[in-house]
């Protein structure tokens, strides 16, 4: 085989893009996701789901799949509650007066989105456990269903849960309304938008799965399953869903093929397979279908939006008003009340110097799968509010698209800069990554090709989109303030062995993004070890400290640090035992490329292993200092993260049938300090696909009575290779200044900022047809619908 | 009831009674442990599940273990031979996966697109891979590892 990595040791380790060492097994087929992982004595569960939005169930008869040879059980909600344990699906993120209505892990009485768990099967092969779904029968007294998260606070309209009139979830909002409508007053002209920001299925390649093995003599359960974040599951399935004492449960993430946010919330689907093997003292496997992950995996979007800019006569912004329609879906997932709060409202400012804001925003039940994070998780939603708005702005202004980004950006120095909705921008150079983008793409140059286009019945246009990103939630104190019930910091152990090689222990808990190639060039810069002398391990909470895992664009920024000041914390340690070793003292010591000395004599050297093994011995250790080299580190970030970036995209529209050709996309990021260059660009071109999809491709569609139409994937566009260009990518650098690394996050930077680049574009095509807004995705349909309206 | 079938996978002869209904998907992963090749839909949309039959691309979910008899299956278990083989390679070093699922399948396809087309443009790379769903790379990367294995195969 070809060889490992020559990565020339620890020497210029970060920054490098390094081949990845996850590859090798997944190249080969070796690597095991959980569906590979077979347990002696295993059997399998499968989940009847309500075929109706929104239905009484009058009776369940199971007695005929019962009966099936080969079936061990069908279990109902009734099941759970005599088995006596919490059996709820709870919510992790709390607002004021938000209604929480009950979550049971199987339906009660009631069916609120078709997908809803109506009973389980447990069998001793998959297909006779899907046999068996198809014999239990229920009488269903199907109800109204509201699918529209606008429609669904209309009077009249069908409620979800009768303790939450109206749909409404929550109402809320962030910044100061009489300020901005007093900036309105005053306004020389004002930008005005309806946008419907549409629904999406994440679609992580793997379906979602779980293999649990209960042992009722230890009272252990071992939960392998495709989790983003093991202790969150592990934390939610002993506290509110099995009861089980936390420490009794051991949640393990084998390889995860992708999540995309999916994979974080805490599903039912995971927790009865755990209860299942409760009940019937085998190891229990659930592998959901393609189809399941469609109707259950929490999907993304979903807002109804009434946008308003206000510009003075030298268009300079000067306020900006949203009023927002949120679905929430059929009931509140983990973390979903702060997708379009939290993590949207506060980044009403992007990119701009935005004296006066106000964001006003319901969440709604509807009859449909509930919603959550998915990539950017209110981000895009905000930058694709802020960005039209700016686009619209330049419109009724009369001024260029990049003039009025630039007349309007924070200036460079003008950090930290607190804006009108509760963030404090670290770092940033806004028209740094404006200018590269626009020369790269040639944008004068662009105008004169458009125009002369133009006048040959060809229809051209082009997209900025200047994003901002916060990510890396924090700090923990200021997230639970807003209501999170969870701990935004990470953990890391760095153990160096007697022999000075070395293993890293991280909370966070990859799926795709490399984390055990990225986790070991940071350690071997900091340790000055070599690479190929590091290992890296996640994603199993028997194992590591407790970690919050990844998502949120957190690994590099909060993970990576965590790591970066444990390595900190092994060399303040390993230098103590040096100068002891060395008879000088700590102050006189130099430690470079792993080997401490005393400064202007680098002949004598204690190495990192030389160390390592001492402090492993304990002969000859100084007073006080104890055995072993390794450290943890709980970092709890100061602040947020704030990448940014322009992205450019030019369209070509088919005058006869509307297609829209994405001809360039060009994406200028600036994400801090790099570790791993061909990392990140996949992180962008990755994002920009899944951006590109949502507003030229994919939608979840609803008809009026909250069926799932787009159930599949022959009905649900995820981009193909030929819908997609090749991506042009560069970066400038701005390090963040507050964490050991400078660097910020990059997961969701392509996936927040491509939407809006896209849209404008095509505004930009149709604009000598007047046409001033479309909503995604952007298909032939709309486009030729808007060319000859 | 079970049928008998005898096929080559991976250049070893397997013979094993089956169910009819049994899709050689299944039978690969469940009977065989060949848990390489992958499930991604119930759709036949994704081609996570893709090997060579008799040399060909197929989605191994949309035949049926007894289809195979008497044929001979190559599985992304079966292509490295000592050295990784060219795409695999061509993967690994252009950064063409990210979590992996989609790989096998994509492997395969990228393998049985150049069979075809030894000197494909990157139009031809994108239209070829039309059954094949990648969620993470964008593609991006895996058009320049078919680019770089065709170098190399060729070279
Ligand atoms: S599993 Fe998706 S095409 Fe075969
Ligand atoms: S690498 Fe994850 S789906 Fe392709």
């Amino acid at each position: 085989m070809a060889g490992a990595n020559n990565t020339n040791g620890a020497q210029g380790v970060f920054g490098s893009s390094i081949r990845r060492r996850e590859d090798p097994e997944l190249i080969t087929g070796q690597a095991k996701y959980t569906d590979d992982l077979q347990l002696s004595g295993m059997v399998y569960c499968t989940i009847l789901r309500s075929p109706y939005a929104h239905a009484r169930i009058r009776s369940i008869d199971a007695s005929q799949a019962e009966a099936l040879d080969g079936v061990l059980g069908v279990f109902t909600a009734k099941d759970i509650e005599e088995s006596g344990i919490p059996g709820a699906i709870p919510v992790g993120w709390l607002l004021p007066d938000m209604k929480i209505p009950e979550h049971y892990m199987l339906v009660k009485d009631t069916t609120r989105y078709v997908g809803d768990g109506v009973a389980i099967v447990v069998a001793e092969d998959q297909y006779t456990a899907h046999d068996a779904l198809e014999l239990i029968w229920v009488d269903y007294d199907p109800l109204d269903g509201v699918a529209d998260p606008h429609k669904a606070t209309v009077e009249g309209a069908p409620l979800v849960h009768e303790e939450a009139p109206g749909n409404i979830a929550f109402d809320w909002e962030i910044g100061d309304q009489e300020k901005t409508d007093a900036a309105f007053a005053n306004a020389a002209h004002i930008a005005s938008l309806d946008i419907v920001n549409n629904r999406l299925i994440p679609n992580a390649m793997e379906p979602r799965a779980a293999l649990a093995d209960y042992n009722s003599i230890t009272g252990e359960l071992i939960l392998y399953m495709t989790t983003q974040n093991p202790h969150i599951h592990r934390l939610l399935m002993s506290l509110a869903s099995l009861g089980l004492p936390e420490h009794k449960i051991r949640v393990i993430a084998p390889e995860v093929g992708g999540g995309f946010g999916s994979k974080i919330h805490h599903y039912a689907d995971e927790a009865l397979s755990a209860w299942a093997s409760m009940q019937v003292g085998r190891p229990v496997k659930w592998t959901a279908t393609r189809t399941e992950t469609y109707l259950t995996d929490a999907h993304g979007r979903d807002h109804v939006t009434h946008g308003e800019l206000a510009l003075d006569a030298e268009g300079r912004f000067i306020g900006l008003r949203v009023d927002t329609y949120a679905a929430m879906g059929a009931y509140l997932s983990t973390f979903a009340p702060a997708v379009p709060t939290y993590l949207y409202g506060t980044l009403m400012s992007g990119e701009y110097d935005l004296p006066a804001i106000y964001c006003h925003v319901y969440g709604v039940f509807t009859h449909t799968v509930p919603v959550d994070a998915y990539r950017g998780a209110g981000r895009p939603e905000a930058t694709f509010v802020v960005e039209r708005l700016v686009d619209e702005a330049a419109r009724v202004s009369g001024i260029d698209p990049a003039e009025i980004r630039r007349r309007n950006f924070i200036a460079p120095d003008n950090f930290p800069y607190a804006t009108q909705v509760a963030l404090e921008y670290d770092s940033g150079n806004y028209a740094g990554t404006l200018d590269k983008a626009l020369a790269t793409i040639g944008y004068d140059d662009f105008r004169k090709e458009q125009a002369a286009a133009r006048e040959r019945g060809q229809h051209l246009g082009i997209g900025l989109s200047a994003y901002i990103e916060a990510c890396g939630l924090a700090p923990s104190a200021v997230v639970g303030s807003l209501g999170a019930q969870a701990g935004q910091w990470e953990s890391a152990v760095v153990r160096v062995h007697a022999t000075g090689k070395v293993t890293v222990y991280s909370g966070c808990s990859g799926h795709g993004q490399g984390h055990e190639t990225t986790f070991a060039q940071i350690v071997a810069s900091a340790l000055g070890v070599p690479y190929e002398d590091i290992d890296v391990i996640e994603g199993d909470s028997g194992v590591m400290p407790h970690g919050w895992g990844t998502y949120g664009s957190r690994s590099a920024a909060t993970g990576g640090s965590a790591i970066a000041s444990a390595a900190q914390k092994v060399v303040d340690k390993a230098r103590t035992i040096a100068a002891h070793l060395l008879e000088a003292s700590e102050e006189d010591l130099a430690f470079e490329d792993g080997q401490f000395f005393v400064k202007g004599s680098p002949d004598q050297t204690q190495s990192l292993p030389d160390v390592a093994l001492q402090a492993y011995l304990a002969h000859n250790l100084p007073k006080g200092i104890e055995p072993a080299l390794e450290a943890t580190s709980f970092y709890d970030p100061a602040n947020f993260v704030f990448p940014f970036g322009t992205h450019i995209a030019i369209v070509e529209i088919c005058s006869r049938t509307g297609h829209v050709t994405l001809q360039r996309y060009l994406a200028v990021d600036d994400v801090g300090n790099v570790i791993n260059p061909m990392i990140v660009d996949g992180q962008v071109h990755g994002g920009i696909a899944q951006g590109v999809g949502q507003s030229l491709y994919e939608t979840a569609v609803y008809d009026e009575s909250a069926n799932l139409l787009s159930g599949t994937m022959l009905d649900y566009a995820v981009p193909k290779a030929h819908f997609l260009p090749s991506f042009e990518t560069d970066r400038t650098v701005t390090p963040c200044p507050h964490n050991p690394l400078g660097v910020k996050g990059v997961g969701e930077a392509g996936t927040i900022a491509s939407p809006a680049a896209v849209v404008n574009a095509v505004v930009d095509a149709l604009s000598p047809f007047g046409v001033t807004h479309i909503d995604m995705p952007v298909t032939p349909e709309k486009v030729w619908n808007a060319m000859h309206s | 009831m079970g049928i008998s079938i005898e096929l080559e996978i991976n250049g070893a002869s397997v013979s094993k009674e089956v169910e009819p209904r049994l899709l050689l998907a299944y039978f690969l992963r469940e009977e065989l442990g060949l848990t390489g090749t992958k499930i991604g839909c119930d759709t036949s949309q994704c081609g996570s599940c893709t090997i060579l039959l008799d040399g060909q691309a197929v989605k191994s979910c949309t035949v049926l273990a007894v289809q195979a008899d008497g044929g001979s299956v190559t599985t992304i278990e079966g292509l490295a031979n000592g050295e990784y083989h060219p795409m695999q390679q061509a993967f690994w070093d252009n950064h063409g996966l990210q979590c992996g699922y989609c790989t096998p399948g994509m492997i395969i396809s990228c393998i049985d697109l150049l069979n075809t087309n030894p000197q494909p443009s990157e139009e031809e790379i994108r239209h070829g891979l039309e059954g094949n769903l990648c969620r993470c790379t964008g593609y991006h990367n895996i058009v320049r590892a078919v680019q770089a294995a065709a170098e190399t195969m060729n070279g």
